[in-house]
């Protein structure tokens, strides 16, 4: 390689010393260099790496739908008026002409009917919020299930999490702002959540609606919440969350070659720029697609707000249906006492479960780490099978969440399947407890079983579908050993450790300081991680292999003894005239 | 390479972090080529499907801006349509999907077929600053406390966070014009007509009557006895509602009217006087006519579904069931106390009109309300 002169300095006299300009370009981005040090940037990051994975594209949908939202909301803006001042509708809608609506509603209507394009963009909207929090959800979920919260990572789990209750706070904001019939008993809805708090709740009402409900500044307000202080938090929340991912750079699947200490894929340019660049349009896209074919939101059936008008299966967004569910199934208690009234019935639905949910699952991570003590850094992803207690856990939330859904949707149930609403009430009140209990008792022993049969694999290999019949007559299946990768990336995770108890009292007969909390570590550590099984030891392994050497010579006599290749594909991938991958 | 490990910041597990292996790492697998690394007809035909698939979006564009000027919008029964959809819409938007799409899979299969497929490894680094970093970051702290001086001058410390508070007060006091006091605003409607503003009391004096109608909603007709079946549900409001001026301008709208219907609104329903349960019920009906709050005890929605058999009143938002017959008791759901019930009578004309305001607040509890 010839020495690179061109940053030489061509003059010591009158000018600066500066490298030649190769071209245009180059001129500009060397002006720019010389201010903004974009060489040292570009160095970097440019080639920054990226695994790649499926599951890793599941964040990237909630981050690209952001965007969607950004760019489909400032065009909302240029039309809707946040007012609820009322005036006469006189647009192209007939059925709704003559009658009286506040700003907020016409505009809404004025964008659907007479701005071309103003419905798609509307609904587009609509739907990539949708997308963005279902998408935050399964991430979370991904997050959660694969261990990916463990140091360093626990400050960006929370970051996240602070990312989807923004989320669906902006959500419930928007969608009250065309103040239809339906967002505005939402809101009414909220008001009643309000007033049931403790002391204050009259006060926060009338100071929310600036008056008694619904009063005309909560759509304005609304608005600027909406359109401001809510993205701006959650953009400073995605810079920072984007920035920790690049800080520790992402997590990976263990496998050849990947280990904690590095981390494999494709660099930022081109290919991951290209993919992740191309994904962007995929979800414009798809938001696209369901802007023009899907109706969502079609606030001209429902007529402007009126307080003393409701429609029968009132709906809220799909993200609000575990509130709603809570609401709904919650026994009506109410206690009366010195002149005082405190409303069980909506404030333990309202206020204090769902945060209580969220807090069991956004405290998981900080749990299992006093469990386990374990202060090492993570880089390498679990299965979700190698974490048993964790992974039922989550299932067990999913159950939770999937029941109260059902629950904030019992009319609509009873009405189409025609059961009895109080009994599905009743049995959602009982099923909340029971079933995730059933369900957190499966999945724990499912991901056992899974982990023996990893084990398995490993230590007699995998069934071929070959029957081998002995000279004495007994029949048996044969077990090949599976690739080296393959035991590899299967044996690429940490034994867990059961905490010990120390004992409560030392030679001396002294208590231990902080007995009781190790006493509760020590019985939280049995039951999380006691009966996981553990992977092979190297010895049990070459044990497993001499028995396979064994067998192997009593079947060499046979006159034509079965590979155990007869029916996958090991013959063609071994095969050396094969180089090519198949895609 | 060793300098690269992670490291623990802690004494329980010494040692840098490893993969107890009893299998080998064996390694990166080698890379393997293509179909269009190697094949140049593989190659040609992948760059054509990339260059297709970003002809196809400029397609999608060039139809997004033929459909915007060519399909009529407006109302959906009076526009151009396909199927039962709306043309603009409909082809605005597919037109913007075949652009968007075809971009995005363009660029994805550019990415996967002919973008260099080579995986790079990047050794990681632990979190932590090193200890010496860590050190020096201590001492610089330690020297800018002592520069300050703000451990030795405890009266400046403390006179900063005092005056640090109260600045943190001021937006919380600030906030206290977001809205009035509550006063007794929840304890009133409408059908109290000592709330009524002088205009509103200048339109009662010209109607030579003492209590005020209950009116059908929307229209606000008033009612008699005689107008409804057993069984029958009518959505109602106070008639002052519908009061207008002398020269037909409307005494209650926009935010007034609002806040009024969310209290006032009232249901009327018949059923055959022996069907009655409580005492008050009997007291307050007409002829087995019953009015009730529409406003629901549980969280304020309007309640109106009627269960004709059963003079069962449903909430459509959270179902909770009131028996109509028995001072609206909770026979079902979240709710906590009985829909209020309005006493109402005939007036010298024969419609139905309320004997005075509830004689408790209507809609969700709170928490002064007792």
């Amino acid at each position: 390689m010839s020495l690179d002169t061109s940053k030489i300095a061509d003059t010591n006299r009158g000018t600066p010393a500066t490298a030649k300009k190769p071209n245009k370009a180059g001129a500009v981005a060397g002006w720019a260099d010389d201010r903004l040090s974009l060489g040292t940037l570009t160095k970097a990051f440019a080639r920054k790496v990226f695994p790649d994975h499926w599951s890793f594209m599941l964040g990237e949908i909630a981050l690209w739908s952001f965007v969607v939202l950004l760019l489909t909301g400032v065009f909302l803006t240029f039309w809707f008026v946040p007012s609820m001042s009322e005036s006469t509708y006189q647009g192209s809608y007939t059925q709704l002409r003559g009658v009286q609506m506040s700003d907020a509603y016409a505009s809404t209507l004025h964008i659907s009917f007479d701005v071309r394009g103003g419905l798609l963009v509307r609904q587009m909207h609509h739907w990539a919020a949708m997308l963005f929090i279902a998408a935050m959800f399964v991430h979370m979920m991904r997050t959660f299930v694969t261990g990916a919260f463990r140091k360093p990572r626990e400050l960006n789990w929370i970051v996240g999490s602070l990312l989807l209750l923004l989320g669906i706070l902006e959500g419930f904001a928007g969608y009250s702002l065309p103040d239809d019939l339906l967002s505005g008993t939402g809101m009414r809805i909220a008001d009643g959540l309000i007033k049931a708090t403790p002391v204050v709740g009259t006060y926060m009402s009338f100071f929310l609606f600036g008056g008694e409900f619904p009063g005309d500044v909560i759509i304005p307000r609304l608005y600027i919440l909406h359109v401001l202080l809510i993205p701006g938090l959650l953009l400073a929340l995605i810079g920072a969350h984007m920035l920790l991912l690049v800080f520790h750079k992402h997590t990976q699947w263990p496998g050849p070659g990947r280990t904690e200490k590095n981390v494999v894929g494709y660099p930022m340019l081109p290919v991951y720029a290209a993919k992740a660049g191309g994904f962007f349009f995929m979800v414009f896209g798809v938001t696209a697609l369901m802007g023009a074919l899907l109706s969502i939101n079609p606030i001209w059936k429902y007529g402007p707000y009126d307080p003393s008008k409701v429609t029968a299966g009132s709906q809220p967004d799909w993200y609000m249906g575990i509130a709603e569910g809570l609401l709904r199934i919650m026994p009506n208690w109410e206690t009366h006492i010195w002149g005082i009234t405190i409303s069980w019935n909506v404030m333990i639905p309202g206020q204090i479960l769902p945060f209580v949910l969220f807090g069991m699952i956004i405290g998981w991570p900080f749990l299992e780490a006093w469990v386990t003590g374990d202060k090492r850094e993570h880089h390498l992803l679990q299965r979700p099978r190698n974490a048993p207690t964790r992974t039922a856990f989550l299932a067990a939330m999913v159950t939770v969440y999937g029941l109260l859904w059902a629950a904030g949707g019992n009319d609509i149930l009873a009405t189409h399947f025609h059961w009895s609403l109080n009994s599905i009430t009743y049995f959602m009140r009982a099923a909340v407890f029971i079933l995730p209990a059933i369900v957190f008792y499966i999945t724990r022993r499912w991901c056992i079983g899974l982990q023996r049969a990893d084990n398995d694999r490993l230590l007699h290999g995998y069934e071929t579908g070959i029957i081998m019949r002995s000279p004495e007559g007994a029949y048996s299946e044969r077990h090949l050993p599976i690739s080296e990768e393959r035991a590899y990336t299967l044996t690429a995770r940490q034994r867990d450790e059961v905490h010990e108890l120390h004992p409560a009292v030392d030679e001396n007969g002294v208590a231990a300081p902080g007995s009781r909390s190790d006493q509760i570590r020590a019985r939280l550590s049995q039951a999380m991680f006691g009966d996981n099984v553990q992977k092979p030891t190297a010895q049990e392994l070459e044990e497993a292999r001499h028995h396979a050497e064994h067998t192997h010579e009593l079947e060499a006599g046979l006159a034509h003894p079965a590979s155990g290749h007869e029916f996958d594909d090991h013959n063609l991938r071994d095969a050396e005239d094969v180089p090519l991958r198949s895609h | 390479m060793t300098e690269n490990l992670p490291e623990t910041t802690d004494g329980h597990h010494a040692g840098p972090v490893t993969v107890e292996e009893p299998i080998p790492n064996p390694g990166l697998p080698t890379h393997q080529w293509r179909p269009t690394d190697v094949d140049p007809k593989a190659e040609k035909r992948a760059e054509r499907q990339v260059a297709a698939l970003f002809g196809l979006a400029a397609l999608g564009a060039i139809g997004f801006l033929v459909s915007y000027f060519v399909f009529e919008i407006g109302d959906q029964h009076q526009t151009d349509t396909i199927g039962n959809l709306g043309a603009s819409n409909l082809m605005l938007g597919l037109c913007l999907a075949v652009l968007l799409l075809g971009m995005g899979a363009g660029l994805i299969q550019w990415a996967r077929k002919l973008m260099a497929d080579h995986e790079i490894v990047e050794m990681r680094h632990p979190a932590a600053s090193s200890p010496e970093d860590r050190e020096a970051a201590v001492a610089i702290l330690q020297t800018g406390l002592e520069e300050s001086g703000l451990g030795r001058r405890p009266l400046i410390r403390n006179s900063l966070l005092a005056a640090g508070g109260l600045l943190g007060l001021l937006p919380i006091v600030m906030l206290r014009d977001l809205g009035p006091l509550p006063g007794d605003k929840l304890y009133h409607t409408i059908w109290d007509m000592n709330t009524w503003t002088p205009a509103q009391q200048a339109w009662w004096a010209t109607q030579h009557r003492t209590l005020q109608r209950v009116v059908r909603d929307v229209v606000g007709t008033p009612i008699k006895a005689t107008d409804l079946e057993v069984g029958d549900l009518v959505n109602c409001e106070p008639e002052i509602h519908f009061a207008t001026s002398p020269d037909g301008q409307p005494l209650m709208e926009g935010t007034a009217l609002m806040q009024s219907k969310a209290k006032a609104a009232v249901i009327l329903n018949r059923m055959l006087p022996g069907d009655i349960v409580s005492a008050q019920t009997q007291n307050w009906s007409v002829d087995g006519i019953v009015c009730y709050s529409k406003i629901c005890t549980h969280v304020g929605c309007p309640i109106s579904l009627n269960e004709r058999t059963t003079h069962h009143l449903l909430c459509p938002c959270h179902q909770s069931t009131f028996d109509l017959a028995d001072s609206g008791k909770v026979l079902f759901g979240p709710a906590a106390r009985p829909l209020p019930q309005l006493d109402i009578t005939v007036d010298d004309e024969g419609y139905l009109v309320a004997r005075h305001d509830f004689d408790e607040p209507v809609g969700p509890s709170f928490w002064e309300r007792g």
